[in-house]
Formats: structure tokens, sequence, C-alpha cells
């Protein structure tokens, strides 16, 4: 019997039925927000924020199949999810499903780190989960599919790093999609304590090239006072896939919160981050490395808001187009009235390597208090043609000149991944990319 | 927080109104019979009548833009307004000519001392219609036409029908459509092939009236190779209830032809400035909106330029300054639609008190095109801790072959700089008016020089009670 569409009025029941976690507070809001999801509107054109947007795909959701079944036998996918030698943990989900026990190194078990599913949070840290869970909005119009996520969400990560906890390697976290035209809603929260500093990376991977799905994907990151969290998604589903990143980062007092994206795959993705500054002395980065190419469509919102005086903000988001790919960035700086001496940054690279490509560019400022320094940038234009020449001058081929150009533009985001293993993978994405 | 202590001296310089006795009134409120008024009035045609119905239809029909625009525009109360208020004159060629009463007025702004001074034409307009219009005999002579819409359509319709409605549509937006239907004064300029105009042609629009609308239409046609620089100032004076100004205005730039069209709005703070402003410019071509809001409750501007003709050029330079209670909603569009052009957004805005100014913008270069360039830069100064600015630009562009930057920044005036003045014995408020003219002085460097001096002096008087 083929599973529910997401349209059935009984895909929330059998998900509920189906689903391991038995926990009142938690079934309440997922009822709570499978009713908000069924009385939200589908996104229109006319509403600023789905402006430039492709609304063809998003229309035809119901063509996806809400995944009820078990965990899958994956063998091959665990043994392709150990890409990175040197972690401090690693969660496999297949279809939302363990499909692997946990790893996390001893020693950080014995510090007070939590590192475990979402299911496994649940039961074993429930004031922890409570505490944080949905508790932040992007609130950049995607609340409907927001509603969805958490309905009918089966499972997630959990990171938890306690106060004063520094830890060097990264933990990684795979999310497989394996079943056609299934519906998966990966869920992450990462918690940093005070003084605290940890890295977590993610993979959106699909198991075959071939295979379609609706990923609605949640992401939450909270950095305590003086905690420097840096938070890497590598959204690398295959080209049949309509996936929403729906993410919030929010920043306390005299942190140092990092956010990337690196966007390779998706036949069309929508993200939407909000990082929030509720304390002074924060400092907040949120970068985005988009190569699209055929036809992909990247469609990212952006929001900075500074609550807080005296902290700062960048945001840089660089696009390489070929083909007839298309993006849209609209990122909107606010700063509010007692967020004296803010200093928020914003740009947006457009790098244009086809005739056929588009990309929309919606910086914007919403300024309450006076005594700030912001600024907003975007740029469009092509590979420039005379620093080309200096290339095949040297008797460097045109295209292996426009390789290398395109890793000098993006490299500006590279750097700043603070991990090799990671750097070497984003390179080898971009190549892969430019390759065609 | 500080609010801006009330200062009435003397920045209100249109803040005064004389009471008038008008013989042509449509009533209060819009509705078909308000139309058949202002066409029986002004003895209209069918067609022009068919196209003030077509359009009251689409006002009617057309929501109000506030999913995106200030929610102030629901305060608008189109039933209490008036849309049609004259004395019935015609427009007159000399001053003596003028009736008393609206002499008055424009002696009190300084209009015919202006005129004598360096302009090559005046038209003035008091509430629906124009009450004074004269142009240099030479300009004449060498077919410069410059009058209002009523007498166009009636003397030169050939012309005026080709292009009227054309750069903006009828349904553009719902004040266009408003517009359209009620439209009464405004210019219409037409400029021969090759000729070029060295004095300024000036307009001026003056509201009298308590709850009236003003919906001046202008059409400026540059034909190939002609140069014209248009200028037009507002006022008001200030009544308890608010003011309707929604005028549209059109410029054809043909072949080779230049534009300059210059606006310093001083509205009133009760007025709601809702304006449509085009132009379209063929083959190198060039149009330049210079664009300067002072007063208003609300301004929602952005003037564009259309770059039909390979080698068009596109400008809007704009300068917007928001006091206690005004919002100005103000930006540019550009269109690029030929090759080889090129548009320049320069817009600076300052926010006083609990003003609040806003950047709105749109660029867009379509697929195909080569070698289209733009540039904007929007710098916005926030003068008191309650002032807020807004920049919301839009850019979209297809293919390789273009390139587009977009800069913009907020700051305040900085602290060391007021220091500096004031150890050398200059007073803070003087300081603060010295570094915001600083700020916005490469701009009014383009203005006309007896433009810049009055903008400079309206900024100083704006910036009186600002500091603290």
């Amino acid at each position: 019997m083929p599973n529910p569409t997401l349209d059935d009025p009984e895909v929330f029941k059998i998900h509920q039925e189906l689903s391991g976690i038995d926990v009142d507070w938690f079934r309440d809001r997922q009822r709570a927000e499978w009713s908000r999801y069924l009385e939200l509107p589908m996104p229109v054109r006319t509403n600023e924020k789905w402006r430039f947007a492709n609304l063809k795909r998003i229309r035809e959701m119901d063509r996806f199949e809400a995944v009820t079944g078990g965990a899958p036998d994956a063998a091959d996918i665990v043994d392709k999810s150990k890409r990175f030698q040197n972690v401090s943990g690693r969660i496999i989900l297949v279809d939302d499903s363990q499909v692997s026990p946990v790893y996390l190194e001893e020693s950080l078990a014995g510090k007070g780190v939590i590192f475990t599913t979402l299911v496994d949070a649940i039961v074993k840290h429930p004031e922890l989960v409570q505490k944080y869970f949905m508790q932040q909005s992007p609130e950049l119009g995607s609340e409907k599919f927001e509603a969805l996520h958490v309905a009918l969400l089966r499972n997630g990560v959990f990171l938890y790093v306690p106060d004063d906890v520094e830890i060097k390697d990264p933990f990684v976290v795979y999310n497989w999609a394996l079943k056609d035209k299934g519906t998966i809603f990966p869920h992450t929260l990462f918690i940093t304590g005070r003084n605290s500093k940890a890295n977590l990376i993610e993979f959106q991977e699909c198991a075959n090239e071939d295979s379609s799905h609706l990923v609605v994907a949640n992401a939450h990151l909270y950095a305590e006072d003086g905690a420097k969290p840096s938070h890497t998604i590598v959204q690398n589903w295959n080209l049949n896939t309509l996936s929403f990143q729906l993410n919030t980062n929010n920043a306390q007092g005299n942190t140092e919160a990092k956010s990337t994206l690196i966007n390779v795959g998706s036949a069309q993705a929508r993200q939407e981050i909000h990082g929030k500054i509720f304390g002074s002395g924060s400092n907040v980065e949120m970068h985005a490395l988009n190569v699209p190419n055929g036809s992909q469509e990247f469609d990212q919102r952006t929001l900075q808001t500074h609550i807080a005086p005296n902290s700062r903000s960048d945001l840089l988001f660089k696009n390489a187009l070929m083909d007839k790919s298309r993006t849209i960035f609209s990122g909107l700086i606010i700063v509010e009235e007692d967020a004296q001496q803010t200093d928020a940054y914003q740009t947006n690279n457009n790098l244009m390597m086809s005739e056929d490509v588009e990309a929309n560019s919606l910086p914007g400022l919403e300024i309450k208090a006076n005594d700030v320094k912001c600024s907003h940038g975007a740029t469009t234009g092509r590979i420039d043609e005379s620093e080309l020449f200096y290339f095949l001058a040297r008797g460097i081929p045109r295209m292996k000149a426009q390789e290398l150009m395109l890793f000098g533009y993006f490299e500006e985001i590279i750097v700043k991944l603070d991990n090799p293993e990671l750097v070497s993978y984003a390179r080898e994405l971009v190549q892969m990319k430019f390759a065609g | 927080m500080s609010t801006t202590p009330d200062l009435n001296v003397e920045r209100d310089v249109g803040d005064f109104h004389y009471d008038t006795t008008y013989e042509f009134d449509a009533g209060v409120g819009l509705n078909e019979s308000t139309i058949d008024y202002i066409c029986k009035v002004k003895g209209e045609g069918d067609w022009v009548k068919e196209f003030r119905m077509k359009a009251l239809k689409i006002f009617q029909d057309k929501p109000v833009p506030t999913h995106w625009a200030s929610d102030d525009l629901n305060s608008i109360d189109y039933d209490k307004i008036r849309y049609y208020l004259s004395k019935g004159q015609r427009p007159s060629r000399t001053w003596d000519e003028v009736p008393d009463d609206i002499k008055k007025t424009f002696e009190r702004l300084g209009i015919p001392e202006k005129e004598r001074a360096y302009l090559a034409g005046v038209e003035a307009q008091f509430d629906s219609e124009a009450s004074y219009s004269n142009m240099k005999e030479d300009l004449s002579e060498q077919g410069v036409i410059f009058t209002g819409p009523t007498e166009a359509l009636r003397d030169h319709p050939e012309i005026f029908r080709k292009w009227f409605g054309k750069v903006i549509p009828i349904g553009d937006n719902k004040f266009s459509a408003l517009n359209s239907a009620v439209f009464s004064g405004g210019s219409f300029i037409y400029i021969p092939p090759g000729v070029k105009v060295k004095q300024p042609l000036q307009a001026y629009f003056r509201i009298n009236a308590e709850n009236f609308g003003q919906f001046e239409r202008t059409l400026i046609i540059a034909d190939e190779g002609a140069e014209v620089t248009y200028m037009e100032g507002c006022t008001a004076p200030k009544f308890e209830t608010s003011t309707l100004h929604s005028a549209v205005v059109e410029l054809v730039a043909l072949k080779g032809a230049k534009i300059q069209y210059i606006t310093v709005q001083n509205w009133s703070a009760n007025v709601f400035n809702l304006v449509t402003k085009r132009g379209m410019a063929m083959d190198d071509a060039e149009i330049k909106w210079i664009d300067c809001n002072i007063g208003s409750r609300l301004t929602m501007k952005y003037p564009g330029v259309v770059m039909r003709g390979p080698g068009a050029r596109g400008e809007v330079l704009s300068i917007a300054l928001a006091h206690d209670g005004q919002h100005q909603d103000t930006g540019a569009k550009m269109i690029h639609a030929a090759d080889n052009t090129t548009s320049n957004i320069i817009s600076k805005s300052i926010s006083i008190g609990e003003g609040r100014s806003t950047y709105r913008g749109v660029v867009n270069i379509p697929r195909n095109l080569k070698n289209c360039k733009n540039n904007t830069e929007c710098d916005a100064l926030l003068i008191n801790s309650n002032s807020r600015t807004d920049t919301y630009p839009a850019i979209t562009v297809r293919g390789n072959q273009s390139t587009v930057q977009h800069e913009a920044s907020v700051s305040k005036v900085s602290a060391e700089q007021i220091f500096y003045m004031m150890q050398r014995g200059i007073p803070e408020d003087e300081a603060m008016s010295l570094a915001v003219n600083g700020f916005v002085n490469d701009l009014i460097r383009e203005f006309p020089m007896e433009y810049s001096v009055e903008l400079k002096r309206l900024i100083d008087l704006e910036m009186e009670g600002s500091v603290g």
C-alpha cells in the first residue's frame, strides 16, 4: 500500500501512531502545529517574503508522500558517512531514522557534553529540550512549512555543550534521504553553554541520484554568554529535491557565533536564516557559498536583528551562477531602538557565468537607532575579461582560468571554515560543480 | 527619548492661505458624477471621458498597497476629499490679469520675482487649474510649447494623445489610476527637434483649500536632440485635516534628447504626497530626475527611467529630509531595455526627531542585453536617537553581460566633527546644520544655483532645534 500524501487528513494520525515519541508536551506541540499547518495559506508571490520566488514546485508539494516506515537497512549509507576522520561525534539518520549507534568521543560525555538523537534527548533530557525546542522562528515566510516540520518530525539531532567546555574537532551529522517521493524533516538543536566552544557540521545527501524528495529542515543554534559555536550545513540533496532550511541563530552577550551554508544540491532550495543578537558584545557571522547550475534555484532570505546594544554582525552570501540557474537573496538588517553602537554589514555578490542566469538581490536595512554603523552592498557582474586575459597570456586555458578565478572568488568564505577537512571538501564540491 | 521641539518660526514658508470663493466645485467624494462634472466644466471630448471613467473603475478595484507600503495610507478618506476646485480662471500671460487673491499667494511665495530673475517660462497652478502661464517669446517662436493638459488637448491633440498615458498606463498603480480619473492642471511641454532651452521652465503647484486633492498631470516631450530643464515647486498651508496630492508625470526623451526634471517639494506636514513619475529614454537620450523631498506627512515617490533605446542614460539624484511625524518613502526605478544603457542612483536621506526615511528601489536588467551598467548609492543620516531609516532595494539581473553595484550605509553625524566645530566657537545646532549640509553637499551642487541656496536654507531651518 502506498504511503499517504501530505494532504491526506490521516497523515498526522499515522505519524503519531508510529512515532516513538510518547511525551505529552511534545505530542501537544505537534498537534497544535498540525492545526497551524492546515490553517496557514500557501505562499503567494504578492507576499513580499516570496517576491521573485518560483512557487510552481512548492504548489505541487502533494506529489510527495509522508515517510511512515521504520529504520531502513542502510549499511552502505553508513559506510559512506565516514568522510571526516577527526570528529568528536557522529550521528547518521536515513529518512529521519537512526541507522547506526551515535558516536561520541568518550572523554566528552564525562565533561557533560550531550550529543544524541532528538528522540533520545526528549526522553533523557526533557527539561533541556523543552527549554530550547522551537523557541524561535525565522519569521521569514515559511511559517506553514515550519508548522509541518514540527507536526511530522520523527527525529533529529541534539548537541549540548556545557559551560566552559571547549571542543576542537567537529560533531558531524549525516542526514540522508532514501525513499523515492519521500518527505523528511531533519531537526537540529545546538546549544552552547557559557564560554564554551564547539563546531557542528551537517551533511545533507540523497542515497540515489534519481529519487525525488521534499525536505523541510530546521536548525536552531543557541549561544549562551561568551560561547563560540560554529555551525555549517553542506546542502547536497539531489537535483530532484525541493528543500527548505529554516534556521535561527540566537546569540546572547559576548558570543562569537558563526553559521555557514554550502549550497550545491536541490532543484529548488529555500533557506531562511534569522540571526538574533540578544546580548551586548557579540559578533555574529553568517556566510553562504552557493554554486547553482542547470536549472537550480536558490532562494535565500535572511535577517540580522540587533536587539542589544554594542554588537556586530556580518553577512556574506556569494553566488556563482551557471547554466540557467537563478538565485534570490533577500536580506535585512534590523537595528532595534535600544541597539545603539551596532556595527552591521551585509554583502551579496553574484558572479554571472552564463547568459541565461538570473540573480535577484534585495539587501535591506531597517534602522531605528542612530548611533550605528550599518551598510550593505550588492554586486552583480561577470568574470573580468582583463583578468582572464592575464591567465590566457600565461598559457592557461580559458576553462582552467575561469575555474581558478571561481576558486579565488569563493576563497574568502572557504578560509573562514576553520576546519582543514571541511576546507578541502568544500573546494572539492566547487570543483565538481564547475566540471558540471 | 527626546522629541524635537516644534519650531514654526520660518520653516513653513508656504503656511498661509487666503479665503477664496470658487466658481466650480465638484463637491466632496468621488464617483461617476464627479467625472461628468469635471469633463463638463473643462469641455472635454468623449475619449477623455472614457479614459477617466476607465481609470475610476481601476482605482476603485485596486487595493491600497499596504502589503508593502505604510499602513498610514489607510487613513486617507477618499469620500471626504474635494476633487475639483477652480475659480474658472484661464491661465493669464501677465500677472496683472491673475485674480487678486491668487496673485497675492504667488507674490508672497516669490514666484513672479523668480520668473524675472532666471526662468524661461512659468506656470502657476492654484488648486485644480493654472492661473498663470507665460514663456519667453523667442521660445514660442522656436516652436516650444509650454501649457497645461487642458489646453494641450484642445490645441495640440496630435502630439498630446500620442504619448499621454503611454509611459505610465492608467492601471500602473492605485494612485496613477486616481490621477487619470480626475486629473486637472499640470504641464504639457514639447521641445521641437534640436531646440536646446538654456534657462529652466518652472511650474509651481499650490494647494489653497482644505480637504482638497490636487491631481496635476505633466507630460514633457523632448524631440530628437532637444534639451530642457523643468523645475517644479509645491506648497500647501497647514490645515487640521489631511490633503492629498497625487500627480502623474510622464517624460519622453526622443533620440539624443536630454530632460532634467527638478522637484523641490515642501508640502506642509498634513499632505499625502503619492506621486508616479517615469521617463522613457530613447537612443542615446538622457533623463535625469533631481528630487528633493522636505515636507509632507507621507511621500511615496519613486521616479523611474525606462531606457528603451541603446545608449540611453537614466539618473536619479534625491535628497529626503524627514522630520517628526513625516515619512519620506522615496527611491528610484531603473528599467534597462536596450544595450549599452547606464543608470545611476544617488539617494541621501536625513531623519530628524521621529522622522522616518525609506529608500525603495528597483533595478532591472533583462536577458540578452549587453553592457548595461547600474550604480546605486544610498546614504542615510540619523540625527536623533528615535529617528528611523529603511532601505529596500530590489535588483534583478539576467545574463552575464552587465554590471550592477549597490551600496547603502547608515550613520550618524560624527561626534568628533561636532566637537571640532564647537571648539572653534560654533554653537552645537549650527555645527549640526553644517555637518548635514556637508552630507548632502555633493548632491546639492548638481542643482541650479538658485535652488541650491534655497535648499541649504530649508535644511538649516529643518535642523533648528534638532539637537538634544
